[in-house]
């Protein structure tokens, strides 16, 4: 399974080295990892993408993070109500005959052209992972020189629907 | 609370250095015992600890490797937290196996290490490691002193994240510029850790679902972990037991926390537990776990483990619950404060005898049992022989292996707190210098260090540390020439193919023993051991005991890797 989990953590140093070193240790494979400050000094915010194998596994991911002395808080927030965004930069082969082809694949996406040479162009486009991906794909033909994503960044939104049928990790449950 | 104030009053020097600091802060914690060995980047913590030295006891192993886990057994039957102090570098790693043996057995320590200069920090320096990178994985917390102002503050959050919760080591490192600075401030020591909050009272709903659980239950039984000696909770689970005739077993590490000879003991459970814990777990209705960790090697094969119960958990760590086992009633509490609970909630439950008559026949047919030998010394007799000269009452200290099973089945544990070993990490080594500790702590009480000849030579250079302090540990050798345990599974599973595991070539551990100063023996024979024994016990100075027994001997009944709890072996003669 595919899980967006999400920790609030003490801005300090080594808490990245922490966090990550435990889902190493505990043998959990980090697709995508983000991290920044937040509304409180502080306070850093961490979205992690990882893919585990059950439910039972998810749960000790939460569990052994929430351990952690500098981690103040920890969801998993897949099956909430979330906006959820990447930004990926993407470096296409292109002359300036192409230049109007990509243009027109890449609006559809809300993508851009933010950097443009004799012979590539780079485009910006920010997104959820699947959005990032459909682009890709469609700009890989022309040929990709280089491509940076920053991994998924997310959170709630400010409404959560009262029925769900999340399923609960709660050990109280 | 003023530092300056309070060290006036009691040291009579007002504090100079972020050593005098860090040693101010020590003593308000109330540690009187330091393990610790000098180097570069402690040097000025050292001077501290000189000038202060009215104010310790200084435990000088004579490898940091034999500090930390001296302040191991310190802490297993002190409850107390020990304290560690090693240099940058190598003083640092050597920490590395005791940090990561307490952290797998949940032993509070607090380890005080040194470290270059900040300012090169991460250029290679001399005796420079990167302690946090290395001890992050195998301590419950660790810090890197930033600055001088911040040492009480972090003194004090290291002894209360150690000690609360679920115990476990917390590494300071400490850069020798900070502990070499002049200060000359008060500093404030109040701390608040938002990401720590451990659960010690459970929540009442699960509290119910258990008792609850238990009258409808027709085959009960509990399992006891080194959570209720470190909850302090004996009192509670015995209560809780004869109040509902539960069957009792415990963990390698639970030993002591139920009386080994109470009618209801089924004794140990796991790989090398009795036939009748094992078949307990395997076939009873509800398992009651109380603060272990379903490891793997008690369980066996997860598939067959505990298959036809209901499982509840009461642990401290949440995040054990669940990990292994799937546990229907899970109760996240400190062990005294749930037992406690239970007992006052819970109405004495139907009493299930026909669970009760099995689970005797199951005793009453397969016994522990061992061949005697009339020549050569048995080392379960041995054990047995130890435990009648000490009462059944003395500390005992292990490495792992052969000596170690054999003295977890056959020295009957009765009360809480005597039984020091490396269970989670599996340590050699760790005996001998675990009972220096466990002796420092407890001056008064007989300490046994029952170990291998093989982990004996892992850390016997501190038969200096007992010729100098005098301390009257017993120091028995199991001596069957080889690592027992390696031995044994090569003997069944590997075709008899002994690569590397016969250390027939020894020292003279008499002699070695002598050139300490220190009384050294060796026995051969049953009745040499009959008649000395007394002697060992009644001599009031410390002991080594080469004790040579039959070299082929095996652990039995044993559970085969990868087998189940009901598929023992060697469970008769």
């Amino acid at each position: 399974m595919r899980r967006v989990i999400t920790a609030t953590v003490q801005n300090r140093s080594g808490v990245l080295n922490r966090v990550t070193g435990l889902l190493h240790k505990r043998q959990f494979n980090i697709e995508s990892i983000s991290v920044g400050r937040t509304e409180t000094d502080s306070i850093s915010k961490m979205t992690f993408v990882v893919e585990v194998p059950d439910h039972q596994k998810l749960e000790q991911l939460v569990k052994q993070l929430n351990k952690q002395i500098d981690v103040l808080k920890v969801s998993d927030i897949t099956d909430k109500a979330i906006v959820a965004r990447e930004l990926a930069l993407i470096k296409v082969v292109s002359n300036s005959q192409l230049r109007n082809e990509i243009q027109g694949i890449i609006e559809p996406f809300r993508a851009s052209i933010i950097d443009v040479s004799r012979d590539s162009l780079t485009v910006q486009v920010t997104g959820k992972t699947d959005k990032v991906e459909a682009l890709i794909d469609l700009l890989r033909p022309y040929g990709i020189k280089e491509l940076a994503r920053t991994g998924l960044t997310a959170f709630l939104r400010g409404h959560q629907p009262q029925v769900t049928d999340l399923p609960s990790y709660s050990i109280l449950k | 609370m003023s530092v300056e104030a309070k060290s006036e009053t009691q040291t009579g020097a007002k504090p100079k250095t972020g050593a005098d600091l860090l040693v101010q802060s020590l003593i308000d914690e109330g540690v009187d015992t330091i393990f610790g060995y000098p180097g570069g980047a402690v040097l000025p913590i050292y001077d501290a600890l000189y000038k202060a030295r009215e104010s310790f006891d200084h435990i000088l192993a004579r490898h940091e490797q034999g500090s930390v886990h001296a302040a191991e057994g310190y802490a297993r039957v002190s409850g107390k937290p020990g304290v560690v102090i090693a240099t940058s570098g190598p003083g640092a790693t050597n920490l590395v196996t005791g940090i990561a043996d307490a952290m797998m057995d949940s032993l509070p320590l607090v380890v005080f290490t040194g470290q270059v200069a900040r300012s090169v920090i991460g250029t290679d320096a001399f005796q420079e490691a990167d302690v946090m990178g290395i001890t992050t994985p195998i301590t419950k917390h660790n810090y890197q002193v930033q600055s001088l102002s911040d040492i009480p503050r972090i003194v004090k959050e290291a002894f209360h994240i150690a000690s609360t919760g679920r115990k476990g080591p917390v590494v300071v490192d400490i850069p020798k510029d900070i502990s070499a600075t002049i200060h000359d401030e008060n500093y404030d020591t109040d701390f608040h850790l938002p990401g720590y909050q451990p659960t010690t009272k459970p929540n009442p709903l699960q509290i119910k679902k258990l008792a609850d659980a238990l009258v409808r239950s027709k085959k009960p039984v509990l399992l006891a972990g080194a959570g209720v000696l470190h909850g302090e909770a004996s009192s509670q689970l015995k209560a809780f037991a004869v109040k509902h005739s539960l069957p009792v077993t415990t963990t390698l590490l639970g030993l002591g926390s139920f009386p080994g000879d109470h009618e209801l003991s089924l004794g140990m459970a796991g790989m090398h537990g009795t036939y009748a814990a094992n078949k307990a777990l395997y076939e009873c209705d509800l398992l009651i776990n109380i603060g272990a960790r379903f490891d793997d090697r008690l369980t066996g094969n997860l598939n067959h483990f505990a298959k036809y119960a209901t499982v509840a958990h009461i642990d401290i760590d949440p995040a054990e619950i669940g990990k292994n086992v799937e546990t229907k009633i899970p109760i996240v509490s400190d062990s005294k404060a749930a037992l406690s609970e239970l007992l006052s909630v819970a109405n004495e439950s139907p009493k299930h005898y026909e669970w009760m008559d099995k689970l005797n026949a199951y005793q009453a047919e397969c016994p522990l049992w061992y061949e005697d030998s009339q020549e050569k010394i048995s080392p379960q007799w041995l054990i047995q022989k130890i435990h009648e000269a000490t009462d059944g009452d003395a500390i005992v200290t292990t490495d792992v292996g052969q000596h170690q099973m054999w003295a977890a089945q056959y020295y009957k544990f009765t009360n809480a707190d005597k039984w020091v070993t490396s269970g989670g990490l599996g340590t050699m080594g760790f005996g001998f210098p675990a009972a220096i500790g466990a002796q420092l702590a407890k001056p008064d009480e007989t300490v046994v260090a029952i170990v291998g000849d093989g982990g004996f030579q892992m850390t016997l250079q501190e038969l200096s540390l007992l010729q100098e302090k005098g301390l009257p540990v017993k120091v028995i050798i199991v001596n069957n020439e080889a690592l027992g345990m390696v031995r044994q599974w090569q003997e069944k599973f590997y075709d008899e193919r002994y690569s590397e595991s016969l250390l027939t070539v020894q020292p003279d551990f008499v002699k070695l023993a002598e050139s300490y100063q220190i009384r050294g023996l060796r026995v051969e024979s049953p009745e040499e051991l009959e008649h000395i024994i007394p002697d060992i016990f009644n001599y009031n100075g410390p002991v080594v005991v080469d004790c040579r027994v039959l070299k082929l001997e095996n652990v039995y009944p044993m559970i085969a890797p990868g087998k189940g709890l009901h598929e023992m072996i060697g469970v008769k003669p």
